[in-house]
């Protein structure tokens, strides 16, 4: 009876189910794959193309088989058994030492990417066929990102191939991460231009809008870096505002951006992990705010120093002694603190690294200032909603545990409220896991947004303050 | 005032809510033996299967109670002194109250099976039924779900998360014969198939058997079958907890009896949810109502009764939904299981998609709508209740289709479909032109 006298701290749904001889051997497939890669980083140089090349094969045939034995045969429906009794995905063991390896693999591929050399040079063929020009360690990146998108977002596929949504969404984040992220700046790249990722805009790509890459792209792209800018200053200033209007944030959060291509493919089985509390809504609030402050600040104060109405001090070299920004100007300072704290630290190795402890859009919900800017314009500018279905509820909390942003969507729903939250990307896996069809993302006009339902008689007590 | 209710499920917190929001000033303390806080009935299936943790299946956070002042006690309520107006409690002092709130919820019917006492026999009601059912299940080989309810596809459903064969046996000739007419009931049908679940029609339990352990070995079935099963989950109807209020002296027959205005036999006692029994239901509404959905909104009308602002209990239109495994249900208004004299029913199924739409009328000249079956398909709840509210036609219904699509985007739409099918089958009816699509055109075109 310990089961019963540990509860609630031992989930009921223990113990799982043994792993089917079928699925080891799909597991077994990518975890060989991970050891020919390890194998590739130590290997001879005669050894690691092979070695490498075995091993994406592997990771890739084991990643797809094993997706498609978990969720491409039987019936297709939302299938989250054990989700928080596995040790992966309820933060137990494997899932510490995923979140250490993750964060690991960043603070290599950031400060040591000499110790990457093994596994960037296999792809020297590949760079060179597309770029034009030898591996570096972001292509190696860029190309392992890429792949989990593509290999995570057939999983996904698979997952959730009864709902039309999930399958366009999840197509097009594959499709935006391929074409316009590894792709096209590849491609940028071999015909000598300026390498630019057209689905990245300020302030997530916050220099994207600085004036030292304005002046770069001009002078360097000739034409089309005037146009890569008027593109960056139009997506950021004026199609942003007009699409978020119509669509919510999800046209960028949940169907473009490469952040969440990751966090919809590799980070669902995550999703569940983001914390619901009010304490760490509180947290999101005072820290996801700042950033898009600060971000605002230092390029506002960088066209100030460039347009030379800022007093010299701002814009001279001092030498400060202190690290990161000796020796550069305060103006250089401040955009040097934000790309390593922010850029670098939040977005890539926190962001990352804590996917299997604290869900996949710790960086989105957290830090992103892009997504504080989309947030505020859904908020206040936007037909977008998530609609709740009457009095159909029944706060079985299905919603509130899908949502990768942390929102507790059922707050809202059981008082027949709909849901309109600056953090909402709309990836709409609450209406897809909800079991009574109550939630329903729609793009309506915005008079009676905020409208609750007359058929349960909310109680007027807040959720937030 | 002192409201003490006993029961923190929906029904009880619904009523200590409203309480709140009427009388910021009302002392609130909610009685439970089952569970320190309130938590979703309909979600322990989803504890069992791992979906989610015991925090999460809890609609409030903790901090909600102390910060709305309702006053949360954790005890089993033993007995009620109607004359000194106190609820003695298992521990510690008795509560006095100025009015109680009787929401004790039911539990699990049993029809007197022999062996029905044997370990491994169990329905699912409440928290401690689902830890037993963790408690119990690991190790079966074979399991039998009794009852072809809403309740017994669950457990069939927990079963087969953990990969325990199952079999449901159910007494109708389709599955939930009281409630769904054959087709929705054949849609059901095949989803248990496509999960490999093996369902017996025309079967009832007869008999428990067991080992010397008094552990359930298998079970003897009406047909004079016997099933192996080590595991046997009861899902054949739920009974009201009455205990309290007999020993206290209220009226009392299945459940405890209440006036339209939810009050008992005792003048500051009322009852509410799924212990409650209406002494006169009105025509076609059931006198006890052990749901969700009910339970919610009789919480919410006895509370103004208990604030001085009588209220009967006037629940509107039938609403109710259900998941069988993948399978969506949703059901507006009346719509019977079996044929009614002078009423119609229009049932569309694609040929190819496993979903349903069914529009039960009234054959009158309006051809009133009378009620909405959906399988597969989302309904808005709003505009089903504004339908049936207005008594508005069967065709109308039909034309405006699509302003009661829930579905999400990009779902296939099957308003045209659905409308050709009727003009099909009611060939000498005027042709209905669909007026109201879903989506985006519709509302730059619609006036």
């Amino acid at each position: 009876m310990t089961t019963i006298s540990s509860f609630p701290a031992q989930p009921l749904a223990h113990p799982t189910p043994a792993t089917a001889p079928a699925e080891r051997s799909w597991l077994a497939l990518v975890a060989l794959g991970l050891l020919a890669l390890l194998v590739t980083a130590a290997a001879p140089a005669g050894l690691r193309g092979p070695a490498f090349w075995l091993g994406i094969a592997l990771l890739s045939a084991g990643t797809l088989g094993w997706s498609w034995w978990k969720f491409g045969q039987g019936p297709a429906g939302v299938r989250h058994n054990f989700l928080w009794a596995r040790s992966s995905t309820a933060r137990g063991a494997v899932a510490w030492m995923t979140g250490i390896v993750l964060t690991g693999f960043y603070v290599v591929l950031y400060w040591w990417p000499q110790y990457l050399e093994n596994l960037i040079r296999p792809l020297d063929g590949l760079s060179q066929t597309l770029r034009h020009r030898p591996a570096d360690q972001w292509f190696l990146y860029g190309t392992f990102y890429t792949l989990a998108v593509l290999l995570m977002g057939a999983r996904a596929l698979y997952k959730y191939r009864h709902s039309p949504y999930q399958r366009i969404r999840t197509g097009s984040v594959m499709f935006f991460q391929l074409g316009f992220s590894w792709l096209l700046p590849g491609l940028l790249l071999a015909l000598q231009k300026p390498e630019f990722y057209f689905s990245y805009f300020w302030p997530l790509k916050y220099d994207y809008l600085f004036p030292g890459t304005v002046d770069y792209l001009v002078r360097d792209g000739r034409a089309l870096g005037v146009f890569m800018v008027f593109w960056g200053a139009v997506m950021s200033l004026v199609a942003t505002p007009v699409l978020t209007y119509f669509f919510g944030k999800r046209w960028y959060c949940s169907w473009v951006c490469g952040c969440g291509a990751l966090a919809e493919t590799a980070g669902d089985q995550y999703r569940h992990l983001s914390d619901k509390s009010r304490t760490a809504w509180r947290w999101e609030v005072r820290l996801i705010y700042p950033i898009l402050g600060f971000i605002v600040l230092v390029t506002a104060l960088l066209w100030l120093g460039a347009a030379g109405v800022l007093p010299g001090w701002f814009t001279s070299p001092h030498s400060s002694g202190l690290p990161l920004v000796d020796g550069v100007s305060p103006l250089e300072g401040l955009s040097k603190v934000y790309g390593f704290f922010i850029g670098s630290i939040f977005s890539g190795v926190i962001g990352v690294g804590a996917y299997p402890l604290m869900g996949a859009r710790v960086w989105c919900r957290f830090g992103c200032p892009m997504a504080a800017y989309l947030g505020l314009l859904q908020k206040h500018f936007s037909r977008f909603r998530i609609s709740t279905n009457g009095g159909q509820c029944i706060s079985c909390g299905n919603c509130s545990n899908v949502c990768e942003m942390g929102i507790d969507v059922k707050q809202y729903a059981q008082r027949g409220e709909p849901i309109i939250r600056a953090a909402c990307v709309g990836c709409g896996l609450c209406s897809t896991a909800c079991p009574r069809g109550v939630l329903n993302l729609e793009n309506g006009p915005r008079e009676g947004r905020y409208q609750a339902s007359p058929l349960i008689s909310a109680e007027s007590l807040r959720i937030l303050e | 005032m002192h409201l003490v209710i006993i029961g923190n499920g929906i029904a009880g917190v619904s009523c200590a809510q409203t309480v709140r929001r009427l009388q910021p000033e009302a002392r609130i303390t909610l009685v439970s033996s089952e569970s320190p806080h309130h938590f979703s009935r309909p979600a322990l299936m989803y504890l069992y299967m791992g979906h989610m943790r015991w925090e999460d299946v809890k609609p409030h956070a903790d901090w909600y109670w102390p910060e709305n002042r309702l006053e949360l006690v954790h005890y089993h309520a033993t007995a009620i002194d109607v004359e000194k107006r106190l609820v003695h409690l298992a521990a510690g002092p008795p509560l006095a109250y100025d009015a109680l709130l009787l929401a004790t919820g039911a539990t699990t019917r049993y029809a007197d099976w022999p062996g029905q006492q044997l370990s491994g026999v169990q329905g699912l009601v409440s928290k401690a039924d689902v830890e037993l059912m963790a408690a119990t299940t690991p190790g079966v080989q074979q399991a039998v779900v009794v009852g072809g309810g809403l309740i017994g596809v669950e457990l069939a459903e927990m079963l087969h998360a953990r990969r325990i064969p199952v079999t449901v046996l159910v007494r109708d000739a389709h599955y939930w014969g009281s409630v769904l007419p054959p087709e929705e009931a054949a849609l059901v049908d095949a989803e248990f198939r496509r999960h490999g679940v093996l369902v017996q029609y025309r079967t009832e339990l007869a008999e428990l058997l067991g080992d010397e352990g008094g552990r359930v070995q298998a079970v003897r079935t009406s047909t004079g079958q016997e099933l192996p099963a080590q595991w046997v989950g009861i899902a054949t109807g739920v009974q009201p907890n009455l205990s309290l209020a007999q020993s206290a002296g209220l009226d009392t027959d299945r459940g405890v009896l209440v006036d339209e205005l939810l009050q008992t036999s005792v003048p500051g006692i009322y009852a509410a949810g799924d212990c409650a029994q209406r002494r006169q239901p009105p025509p076609g509404e059931a006198a006890i109502e052990p749901l969700w959905y009910t339970g919610r909104m009789q919480g919410e009308t006895v509370a103004h009764t208990i604030c001085g602002q009588l209220t009967p209990y006037r629940r509107g239109p039938w609403f109710n939904s259900a998941k069988f495994f993948d399978l969506e249900y949703q059901t507006y208004g009346v719509v019977p299981p079996r044929p009614v004299e002078g009423q119609a029913s229009f049932w569309w199924q694609p040929a190819r998609g496993h979903c349903g739409l069914r529009l039960h009328y009234r054959l009158d000249d309006n051809l009133t709508l009378l009620g909405l079956n959906a399988l597969g398909l989302r309904l808005r709840h709003a505009v089903c209740d504004g339908w049936l509210r207005q008594g508005v036609s069967v065709r109308h219904a039909l034309e405006h289709l699509g302003e009661a699509n829930f579905d999400p985007e990009f779902f296939p739409q099957h308003e045209e479909a659905v409308l050709a099918a009727f003009n099909q089958q009611n060939p000498t009816l005027l042709p209905l032109v669909l007026r109201r699509r879903k989506g985006l055109l519709t509302r730059l075109f619609s006036t």
